[in-house]
This record gives structure tokens, sequence and C-alpha cells, in this order.
């Protein structure tokens, strides 16, 4: 009996100690590849200043959803490619910030030529992100941002433009209403800077452009299927067919959404037009399907511009402050084309 | 009368009452329509009052196995998670992502998912029951580490289905009313049945009251806890099957995120005292509706997304305010002794 209650104490304490996360690991993708290869050296990465590979250090937030394994994915898959010219050190933050700290400072210590990590969260990187300039690293953030007060620390930034998105979501929408319509909103969750930006390029480049198109009410929906489904629902009671089209700010809440409107009899993408943003493959199969109209890409496979730019800043060239990842707008006509490519 | 005075299901019967009549006052008065406006549409009945009745079963079934473990004066904040986990099991089967052998059977999906819940509890009762540890701590185990495990089966993905059959289990329909209705006043009967026609009503009373004198007086405490704790656990597993069946998929970070205070909130809506006791699910079932049916005013009246979490705040003030009896006492005492005064 003491057997057995040891073996399951022992089993809880693992399950809690997994729960907790263990500390970063740390990586390395590099292959003993010949060095005489370099002179063949592949056009997408333009650096050959020095004799050494261009050696970046990159920690990533950890596994979150299928949009952040696809960045990931990306990134490995680009630094196999390249591996002659081309040094990965990864590591692997499961969620937590003093795990990225940790592996900030290990490539530090590392003496890699460029840091970058998408910032799992806005504050607290004063302390690590000044040991990078005092070490002369640059630092790169990957599609998330910092708080004001690090403005100074960091070299670059390759984000999405949320704005942008919300722009081009609108632009869409007022051509499928032909300008005149009546519409609602399915906001992310309240506070975040993807919704605000999305909500802001949306609102703002309707009344500029369509003032026609009227939009009737706007919910959080928390980013989630369930909540954009049951808001969805109650603006289906309260407006019915006076509905003709809803924008959500991700095409989770456009998926929850769908089977709101064919809950209430309407045929959703024709009855009522569906815009999101994200480009999830699960849009792209409501594309096919008919039951969407369109989607705004936010791309994670950022791996291209998060190399070059780390590649201009090793030779010392100057990069933009913030360079906007370069995102597509999807409509239905064209999905079945191009979900076979859809990697998340 | 006197008896139907004292039980516990007259107040949230009352509150559930008085909040529904407020808002078909307050709707008809904003936007010159019927808050209780039920329609036909494709041969089912359709308003806010079937929404209510769809999304707040959910909450009723997830209530019921809730109102078990509080009223032995435990508690269960793993519901959550094993909500997530059941779901992502459900969606994975039919999805044929694991157990592709079963060719995606939906029924077989239900009801391994079912048993991967009862195995939750089971774990969450072995902690309680045999190793005493207290069940905050020993249930905050699967809290933390149940959606790890949902995110393994599922890979870390969104899981999304296209089975109509799974679908059926929260958008379909029967007489005209959802069958996630039926789901629940099913789970509500049987468990009534198993408290009031088998001894294990009085068991979890007298444990709540006191597990140590229980146990002395020869009920085996250990053995009916651990019954509890797999019945919530199949509870919140079948919560998360009907949830992800209405999302056409498995959301292992947000499939029942924060439902456990939820569930508690249902169950201390419904009167049963958290502390252990006395108890009633169908008080409990009463509570789950009137959560829902406060999401669903704010739908309808279209709160300010900013102002939601305060608007729900304040209507869970005043319902447990005017549930208690001493502030409805002190309540009574200045308008009576206003009224001397006038006089």
């Amino acid at each position: 009996m003491k057997k057995l209650l040891a073996m399951f104490l022992a089993l809880t304490m693992t399950m809690s100690l997994a729960a907790c996360g263990g500390t970063a690991s740390v990586q390395s993708t590099e292959t003993p590849a010949a060095n005489v290869e370099e002179a063949a050296t592949p056009a997408a990465t333009p650096t050959k200043a020095d004799d050494g590979k261009l050696v970046v250090g990159f920690a990533q937030i950890g596994q979150e959803s299928g949009w952040r394994d696809a960045e990931t994915n990306d990134i490995q898959w680009y630094a196999a490619r390249n591996t002659d010219t081309l040094q990965l050190e990864f590591a692997d933050a499961q969620q937590k910030q003093e795990n990225q700290i940790k592996a900030i400072r290990n490539f530090i210590e590392m003496g890699v030529d460029v840091i970058a990590f998408p910032p799992v969260v806005e504050t607290g990187w004063e302390a690590v992100l000044t040991e990078c300039k005092e070490a002369g690293i640059p630092v790169i953030l990957v599609d998330r941002g910092v708080d004001a007060s690090c403005e100074d620390l960091y070299d670059c930034k390759i984000a999405s433009d949320f704005i942008w998105e919300g722009e081009q979501a609108a632009k869409v929408m007022g051509d499928l209403l032909g300008g005149k319509g009546k519409i609602v909103e399915l906001e992310g969750t309240v506070g975040a800077s993807a919704a605000t930006d999305r909500k802001t390029g949306f609102d703002d480049y309707m009344a500029a452009n369509y003032p026609d198109v009227e939009i009737l009410a706007s919910q959080t929906g928390d980013f989630t299927r369930t909540l954009g489904k049951e808001v969805m629902e109650s603006f289906l009671k309260t407006y019915g067919a006076e509905i003709n089209g809803v924008y959500c700010h991700n095409d989770d809440m456009a998926l929850g959404a769908i089977e709101a409107i064919k809950e209430a009899g309407f045929k959703p993408g024709e009855d009522i037009k569906i815009i999101g943003v994200d480009g999830v493959k699960g849009a792209f199969e409501a594309m096919v399907a008919g039951e969407m109209n369109c989607t705004v890409e936010c791309n994670p496979c950022l791996a291209n511009q998060i190399f070059e730019t780390a590649a201009k800043l090793k030779a010392g060239e100057s990069v933009e402050k913030w360079v906007v990842s370069i995102d597509g707008v999807y409509t239905s006509d064209q999905a079945a084309d191009v979900i076979d490519s859809r990697t998340y | 009368m006197k008896k139907f005075k004292n039980s516990l299901e007259i107040r949230p019967f009352l509150a559930l009452i008085v909040i529904l009549l407020a808002c078909e006052v307050l709707y008809r008065v904003m936007f010159g329509d019927s808050f209780f406006k039920i329609t036909m549409v494709d041969g089912h009945f359709y308003g806010r009052l079937i929404d209510i009745l769809r999304n707040g079963s959910k909450y009723v079934i997830l209530a019921i196995g809730m109102t078990m473990v509080l009223a032995t004066a435990g508690t269960d904040i793993s519901v959550g998670s094993v909500m997530a986990i059941a779901a992502s099991v459900a969606c994975s089967i039919v999805d044929e992502r694991i157990l592709p052998s079963l060719h995606g059977n939906v029924f077989a999906a239900v009801l391994i998912a079912l048993l991967v819940g009862a195995l939750c509890g089971a774990w969450n009762g072995f902690l309680v029951a045999k190793l005493n540890v207290q069940p905050i701590v020993a249930t905050m185990i699967l809290l933390t580490a149940g959606r790890g495990i949902a995110q393994l089966v599922s890979d870390g993905k969104i899981v999304t289905i296209n089975s109509d059959a799974y679908y059926f289990i929260n958008g379909g329909y029967f007489l005209g009313l959802p069958i996630p209705f039926y789901i629940a006043l099913f789970v509500l009967v049987i468990a009534i049945i198993l408290t009031k026609r088998t001894a294990l009503g009085m068991a979890i009373e007298s444990i709540g009251i006191n597990s140590e004198s229980s146990r002395l007086s020869g009920i085996l405490v250990s053995k009916n806890l651990w019954v509890i704790y797999i019945f919530c656990g199949i509870m919140a597993a079948l919560t998360g099957i009907v949830e992800s069946a209405g999302i056409k998929g498995a959301d292992c970070n947000n499939c029942g995120l924060l439902y456990e205070m939820d569930g508690i909130l249902a169950v201390a809506l419904g009167g049963t005292a958290l502390n252990g006791g006395r108890f009633s699910f169908v008080s409990s079932a009463l509570g789950a509706l009137i959560v829902q049916t406060i999401s669903t005013v704010i739908y309808a009246f279209g709160v300010t997304p900013e102002l939601t979490k305060v608007f729900k705040a304040l209507i869970v003030v005043i319902i447990c305010l005017a549930q208690s009896p001493i502030f409805m006492a002190k309540l009574k005492g200045i308008f009576s002794k206003k009224g001397s005064v006038a006089a």
C-alpha cells in the first residue's frame, strides 16, 4: 500500500511539474556542413560580409496554437534549408517570460549575431534588452510588440499591421455589399491590440469610403468560436434579416457565426456575407463550401523576412523600425486554389 | 404551501422569473419588441428563450455534477479542464486523428470521452477520498495539467470536424426543442433518482455536514466520495461534448475556460450552501439558467463590450443580496422605519 501511495505521489508531482513547465531547452539545428559549400550560397541570404555564418538565436514562446506552430515550422524549415549560411539557435520558452529571458541571456552568452523573439507579454523587458544592447547584439521582435519604454532597446519589429488588416476587410465588405447595407461586428478580446486595431482600421475605412454601410452593432466574442456563435445568435434575434454582413476579428469567431446563421434559417456567405481575419485552414474550408466570403491573412510565415533583416543587421545596414509582414487577402473564389498550401 | 415556501427551489425560481420579466418590460420599452418572442424556423422553435434553454443546458449539466461535490463540502475546480479533455478526445475520434479503427463513430467517441471524464473524476476522487487531500488542492492538479493533456490529444491544434451527427448533440431539435435541453433534463432526472431512491442523497448531506461522524455512524465516506467525484467528472465531460458539438470543433485553450467558476456560481445562485449539507438539483439547474440568462441579456441589450463584465457582476451581486435573509431583513427595516416616520 505504501509503495502504491509513493507511486501515485510521484505521478502527481511529475504531473504538476509538467504543468509548471521546465526550463527553456535550447537546441541547435546546425549540421556539420562543410564550409567549402559556402561559396554556393543561395540567393535568399544576401550576406557574405565575413567568413562566419549568420547565427540567429530565436526564443519561441512555445506551442499555443496552430498559428504559432506554423511560425515555428517555417523558421526551422528555412534554417534547415540554409544550413550552410545560417545557424539557428532555437529555444522553446513554454509560454513563460522568465524562460524567454533565460533563453535570451543564454544567446548573449553564446555570442549569437542577432536575437529574435516574439515577446510573450508586453512589459518587463527593460533589463534583458539592455543586456543585449550592451553586448552589442541587435534584437528583432517578431509578430508582437513591447511597451513604449523599451522603444530604443530593440532594432526592428517584424509584425502584421492590424489596422491594415481591418482596412482590407472593410474594402472587401464594402465591395461585396455594393457599398450599401447593414453589418454587425464581432470583436476580439477587449483590450487586445489585435482587436482594437482591427476595429479601428475597419470602422474608419468604412466611414470614410462606404458611408452607406451601417454598423448596426458590435460586441466582443473573445476570439472564441463558442462566444462568436452565441453573440451572433443574439444579433440575429435583434436584427434578423436586416443584417447583410458580419465582420469578425478572427476566423474562429466567423466559424462560430456561420453555425448561428444556419440555425436562424439564413444562408451564410449569401444572405449574410462573412469576413474573418487570420487565414486559418478552417476558414478556407468554409470558403470552399461557400459559407464564408473572405479572410484577411495574418501571416505566420515570417522566416524570410526575419533572416533577411537579421543579415542586414549583422552587416550593419540600417533597417526599418517596423517591417510590416507580408499579408494577403483571400476571397472565396481563390480559396479552392490555395487551400492545399495553407499550413495553419 | 408552507413546505413550498421553505424549499430551496423557491428563491432561484423567483429570481429567474423576476429577471425575465424585467427584461421583457425593458426590452419592450427600448426596442418595442418582445424579449419572449418565439417563432418557427425550419420546423423548430426560434427565439431568445430557446437560446437560453440550449446554451444554459451546458451549465445545468455542469451544475448538477458540481452540486453533488459542493454538498459534501468539497469542490471541483478541474471541470473546465476536464471539459477540454473530453471535447478534444471526442472531436479527435470523430476526426479519426486518434483511434482511426473506430472510423469516426460518433456514438463510440461520446462514450470514450465520457469514460475519460470518469477517469479524471476517479483521479480527483482518489486524491480526495483515499489520500485526504483538500478538494481544492486535489482538483487544482487537473485544472493546471488538464489543458496540457487536451493539447497532447489534439496535437495543440483546434480540431475542426464536419460531422452532422456530432453537431446534432448541440444543434439538433426534437419536437421543436433543442437536444441539449433533453440531455440536461435526462441528467437531472437521473441525479434526482440517484439521490432520492438510494442512500446516496442522505450520505451526501451527511458527509457535507460532518464527514467524521458520518464515518463513525457507518457511512462509507470514501466510497461515496469516490462515486461523487466520478459523477462530477462524467458531467464535466458531457458538458465539454455538448459545447464542442455546438461549434463543430474542440479548442483546447478556450473550451470550458473559467467554467468551474460559472458552475460554482450556478450552484451558489441556486442556494445550495458551499460548505456542504442541504442541496437541490432543481435549484442548481435554475441557478444555471440564471447564469445563462445574464449573458443572453447582455447581448440582447447591446451592452458595450467594455462594460459586459461589470454588468454581469452587478446582476450577480443583486441576486446574491436578494437571497441573503439578513440583507433583506435590514432592507425591510429601513423601509418600515421610513413608513413610520411618514405616518
